[in-house]
């Protein structure tokens, strides 16, 4: 990447999630409600990537994402990687991790669950990272990768 | 073992010990009748669906033991209809109670109860989910019957697609070391997700869908209703309905020590001219339901330690 183009959409704090698989890009963008955000967003589809072929990125100037925020995109984007930008500098590099058990951030695909019956907070036992399999604490339905909803 | 102010919710929550602990008890319990071990105590009994079976089995179980029943049998009456929620309804019965035993037609809704109680919840069925209680007394039955859980050639006969009850055993069967031949037509397999525990746990099993093929393996046969409810379309009902049918001309075939166990109601599964022979199970499988009842009021609210 030439010094140039890190120029143009250069933070000086905030966060760059990388390494988004390209069909991902506009979920992590919808996950962090970029659209209702007043920070400076760069948006980055089809770029090119040795280990992904083609990648999303995004920069989202001034913002620190959360844990439940984190959680939430390695339930989409597995792949993704987060870099903390302090003054100009990556200061911290991660990867996403699906976490053990899910709290609130997605629905039960069961119509019959209890929890979308009562307005009760949903909470998931995860079976398998990759691909995704999880099943609700309540009505104990295993959930595939392709029925994950978020609230 | 400590049982005291445990919940009942899932026979998925078991493990073999505390399952093998629970038979033990009602076993006890039945060679010696305690009828008042349950006196000053009073059990909530909470169908939010009908359920004639399973509601007379716990009440009887209560009252036998000398214990007080309050509830209701419907939602029709209650304050439900008014929309209260699950939640404060369990927060009203547990100052009423010293053990809730429930039913309910939305799946989860046992375990949502039991974040709501502090006292024990016992779950009589949520939806097309859980009835652990049941499952425990179909092991109860095989052990009385067999002296054993292990070492059996156990089959499923039906729609072992949508049954409850026979998933439910076939997971609660994983611990065990007992052979399982699921009897059924294409339509209505045993769903992946259970067999793939069964790979997983390394039980040996066979899917078959000719019942004359396996019928002289068994030791212990476990037949279900095909469920009228599950087909919407009432010709693809009658197509399976009548397919497997336990009578007298099967009796050359079966082993003679051959036991038939069924969750009950029948429809035609079995005719009732097998009923009055030895291989019937099922009824005294029902009065097993008292005995292991009676066991898990007595842990849970730690008469019985
Ligand atoms: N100050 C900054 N402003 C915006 N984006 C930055 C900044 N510093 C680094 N990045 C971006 O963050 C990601 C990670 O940066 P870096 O660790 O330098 O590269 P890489 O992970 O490719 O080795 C890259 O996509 C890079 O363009
Ligand atoms: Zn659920």
């Amino acid at each position: 990447m030439t010094g140039k183009t890190l120029k143009i959409s250069a933070i000086m704090d905030g966060t760059v999630i990388d390494h988004i698989s390209a069909a991902n890009t506009f979920r992590v963008a919808e996950i962090l409600n970029i659209k209702g955000s007043a920070n400076v967003v760069t948006v980055g589809m089809n770029l090119e990537s040795k280990s992904l072929g083609k990648k999303g990125l995004i920069k989202i100037g001034g913002r620190f994402l959360t844990k439940q925020e984190v959680d939430t995109i390695a339930l989409f984007a597995p792949e993704a990687s987060i870099n903390i930008i302090k003054n100009f500098e990556v200061t911290k590099k991660f990867r996403v991790e699906v976490p053990d058990t899910i709290n609130g951030i997605i629905k039960c695909a069961n119509p019959n669950c209890i929890t979308n019956a009562e307005r009760t907070k949903t909470n998931f036992h995860v079976l398998d990272k990759n691909p995704l399999k999880i099943k609700c604490h309540y009505c104990e339905r295993v959930i595939g990768k392709e029925n994950i909803e978020l609230i | 073992m400590e049982f005291r102010n445990r919940d009942i919710i899932s026979i998925k929550d078991f493990t073999k010990d505390e399952i093998l602990y629970v038979l033990k008890t009602a076993k006890k319990l039945e060679s010696r009748p305690n009828p008042s071990l349950m006196k000053g105590r009073v059990m909530a009994s909470l169908f939010f669906e009908p359920s004639t079976r399973t509601r007379l089995s716990f009440e009887s179980a209560m009252t036998r033991l000398g214990g007080q029943v309050i509830g209701f049998s419907e939602p029709g009456n209650t304050s439900l209809k008014k929309g209260e929620t699950l939640w404060d309804t369990i927060k009203m019965a547990e100052q009423y109670a010293d053990v809730i035993v429930m039913r309910h037609p939305v799946e989860g809704a046992a375990r949502l109860a039991a974040e709501a109680s502090g006292v024990p919840i016992i779950n009589g069925g949520d939806g097309a989910n859980q009835h652990p209680t049941q499952t425990l007394l179909d092991l109860y039955t095989i052990q009385k019957a067999k002296g054993k859980i292990d070492g059996l050639n156990i089959g499923f006969l039906g729609d072992l697609k949508y049954g409850r009850t026979v998933h439910s055993l076939s997971t609660a069967l994983t611990h065990f070391n007992s052979t399982l031949y699921l009897i059924s037509p294409e339509a209505l397999k045993m769903p992946e997700s259970y067999t793939e525990e069964l790979d997983r746990k390394k039980v040996k099993y066979h899917e078959e869908s000719d019942l004359m093929k396996v019928i002289g393996k068994l030791d212990v046969l476990y037949a279900t209703r095909i469920q009228k409810e599950r087909f919407p379309d009432p010709m693809e009902y009658k197509k399976y309905a009548g397919v497997y049918k336990l009578d007298k001309s099967m009796l050359p075939h079966f082993k003679p020590t051959l036991k038939i166990m069924h969750p009950l109601p029948r429809v035609d599964e079995i005719h009732p001219e097998l009923d009055n022979t030895p291989h019937a199970l099922y009824f005294e499988q029902a009065g097993n339901g008292i005995t292991v009842r009676q066991a898990l009021l007595a842990l849970v609210t730690g008469r019985i330690k």
